[in-house]
């Protein structure tokens, strides 16, 4: 995803009732389909709200990407936009962004969301195949005294 | 630009360079004894792959290895986790500095940097070592798996005693007659070959084919005369020969019978007796003693003559059976009509190369005799005649080589002081005179003899003992070894010393038709095709 000039990989989504603490009730007991729950609780979509936490990976520096933490963080009411499979396809040209996610400490295991992310970039781009094989390349170095992560990637992406 | 192979990780002056291979190089295509430069930052480095290994960045992956059924993980993998890692010994430093500039490559005294590119060396880079064929330069072969002519500089290659080994069947007589081709086309020497087996002069037989190949004398006609001891042997063969040799009884002296000690089976009090018997006979001391106690000299003047010059009744007789065996040689006789030295020189001095045949006389003893009682006339003359030039500040004589078979004859421990072969290997080049030395038992040749020699040119061997004295003194001799002992057992050899700048293994070229062509003796019919096909280019 994309907000303003900052690039961010989406690690995380919920969705939950917007008062804190207080957990959605099981609903659609008699109803045929999920949409019909809606339908017949239209309050639903107000009183739910789905949130998702993404990990800043690059930015744009005029015409050129960069692979590092940008300067200011995401302006508050900022619009997050979904990246375009051209934007992927140009991001994945390089993969200085595998260093960052490798190293983030986040609340998910790093070797998933390395491996989903790939395998998401790697539809935008003309060969899939041999763009996975040149990241599993930079992440064999980059893991080069990390077998056991390395392994869990790979298993991952093959 | 050829191919990158990757980059040094590791390296030092004494053990080799390590170099990392770059990931889609597959270690299966580099070969041990293959060329590579190395691009130094302030010059370039030429080098041999003398290992070849596997590596892994982590121990983990040799303990569980990868699941290698999935194509994906596998090439992952390769060039990175695991990786190929070759072992290049620097050997010279080819460009850069301006001493290589000038003078050509130089042994390396320096290491590249770290992450210095290698690159497999390109044709010109082997060119430049091992030279062109120019008119000091003569193509002997090519490198091992390489279409590159090695060429070696003769001019050099004469100035100095140089050596030929291999087992018997490996080739070494091919290879001698490609040289002695070589130094007649390109090298200002000249050439003094005993040939033992009657291989060098005329057409000799291949060993597999049964066909015949071409002597000195065919392609070289007027630069080579035959000389023979056997007349009737080389005109069976339809040799045309220049001239016989005979020897006197007068042109033998002790000294060559003191040569002749152990294959005569002789006491050293025989040899002694010989030497008494000459001083007190003097010049015809062989036809005296030989007269002594045949026809009716009384037998109290025999022990008179015996009695003065001190010599006991059993070495006398020890002396006689030798002396009995020299004249039942054909060619020993008791007057020569001509002097063969005397003609032999004439040759030599006029540029003329003299192969001396030997006919049906193949036994060792006519062998050391004649060579041995030649050569060390020849040098002799040859001696004057440098200390007479360099009094007068003329030219020195033409450089002369001697060729020599069956060497540890001649240069064993025992016999290397007593032959003036042994001399002339330890005195060099003084006087212009080398030697060519073919042999099979290398270990059997004097040490220092061995040590003297410029250049030498094994063929496969197997015995330790001969491996260690060929290749004694020389730097990197184990990486030496592999490579000698991996030699096929045909036509492939190794060469190393004062003309060349590194140690190859090479395959001599072949001596058929397309070789006759290329040589000079070539060229006339070459150069007509050439203006014939430039004519029909124009029609």
């Amino acid at each position: 995803m994309r907000t303003g000039d900052i690039y961010a990989i989406v690690y995380n989504a919920t969705t939950s009732s917007l008062e804190p603490g207080r957990k959605p009730l099981a609903r659609g007991k008699d109803e045929a389909t999920e949409e019909d729950v809606y339908k017949s609780s239209p309050q639903l979509t107000k009183l739910l709200r789905s949130e998702f936490e993404a990990v800043a990976v690059g930015c744009r520096e005029g015409e050129s990407l960069r692979y590092y933490l940008p300067a200011q963080p995401a302006r508050i009411h900022a619009f997050v936009y979904l990246c375009q499979p051209d934007e992927v396809k140009e991001f994945g040209q390089s993969f200085g962004f595998l260093d960052i996610l490798a190293n983030a400490s986040l609340p998910i295991p790093t070797e998933e969301l390395i491996a989903a992310a790939l395998r998401q970039m790697s539809r935008a781009q003309d060969n899939p195949q041999a763009f996975l094989v040149a990241a599993g390349k930079e992440l064999a170095a980059l893991l080069s005294n990390q077998y056991d992560r390395l392994k869990t990637i790979l298993g991952r992406l093959s | 630009m050829t191919q990158r192979l990757g980059i040094v990780t590791e390296a030092s002056l004494e053990r080799g360079a390590e170099v990392r291979l770059d990931s889609p190089i597959s270690v299966e295509d580099m070969v041990v004894g293959r060329y590579v430069t190395i691009a130094g930052q302030k010059r370039r480095f030429f080098g041999m792959i003398t290992d070849v290994s596997l590596g892994v960045t982590d121990q983990r992956l040799t303990i569980t290895p990868p699941d290698t059924t999935d194509p994906f993980i596998r090439e992952v993998l390769t060039g990175t986790s695991t990786f190929g890692t070759i072992h290049v010994t620097p050997m010279l430093t080819i460009s850069g500095d301006a001493e290589s500039i000038l003078e050509g490559p130089q042994p390396v005294k320096t290491i590249p940097g770290h992450f210095s590119a290698v690159n497999l060396a390109s044709e010109e880079d082997i060119e430049s070592v091992f030279g062109k064929e120019d008119s000091q330069r003569f193509h002997i072969g090519n490198p091992l798996d390489m279409e590159t002519k090695l060429c070696l500089n003769l001019e050099e290659f004469v100035k100095r005693s140089n050596g030929i080994f291999g087992k018997s069947g490996t080739g070494k007589t091919f290879l001698t007659r490609i040289l002695l081709i070589g130094m007649l086309q390109k090298s200002q020497a000249v050439n003094l070959i005993f040939d033992m087996h009657n291989e060098y002069g005329w057409e000799g037989s291949s060993e597999d084919s049964r066909r015949k190949v071409k002597g000195l004398k065919q392609w070289g006609q007027s630069k080579v005369a035959i000389f023979t001891l056997d007349k009737e042997n080389s005109a069976r063969r339809k040799v045309p020969t220049d001239f016989t040799v005979q020897i006197g009884y007068d042109e033998i002296t002790p000294e060559d019978i003191a040569v002749l000690r152990s294959t005569l089976n002789l006491t050293d009090l025989a040899v002694e007796a010989a030497y008494q018997l000459s001083r007190r006979f003097g010049k015809g001391w062989l036809r005296e003693t030989l007269a002594l106690g045949e026809g009716d000299t009384p037998r109290e003047d025999i022990d008179e003559i015996l009695r003065e010059a001190n010599i006991h009744e059993s070495s006398f007789q020890s002396l006689k059976r030798g002396l009995g065996i020299i004249r039942r040689l054909g060619f020993v006789v008791p007057q020569t009509p001509e002097d063969a030295v005397k003609n032999i020189l004439n040759q030599l001095e006029r540029g003329t190369s003299v192969v001396m045949e030997f006919g049906r006389y193949r036994e060792i003893a006519a062998y050391l005799l004649v060579a041995n009682m030649l050569s060390r006339r020849i040098y002799a003359r040859y001696q004057q005649k440098s200390e007479e030039a360099r009094a007068n500040n003329t030219a020195l004589p033409q450089p002369l080589v001697i060729t020599i078979e069956e060497a540890h004859k001649f240069l064993g421990p025992e016999a290397a002081g007593k032959t003036i072969f042994g001399t002339i290997a330890r005195e060099m080049r003084k006087y212009n005179v080398s030697l060519l030395v073919i042999d099979q038992r290398p270990s059997s040749i004097d040490e220092e003899v061995m040590s003297q020699m410029g250049t030498k040119i094994t063929c496969l061997l197997d015995n330790e003992k001969d491996i260690d004295s060929v290749l004694a003194g020389v730097s990197g001799k184990n990486e030496l070894k592999a490579v000698l002992a991996r030699l096929a057992p045909k036509q492939q050899a190794l060469i190393f010393g004062h003309a060349v700048p590194m140690p190859v293994a090479f395959q001599p070229v072949e001596y058929n038709e397309r070789y006759y062509a290329s040589l000079g003796s070539g060229n006339a019919p070459r150069k007509e095709q050439a203006e014939k096909d430039i004519e029909e280019l124009w029609e």
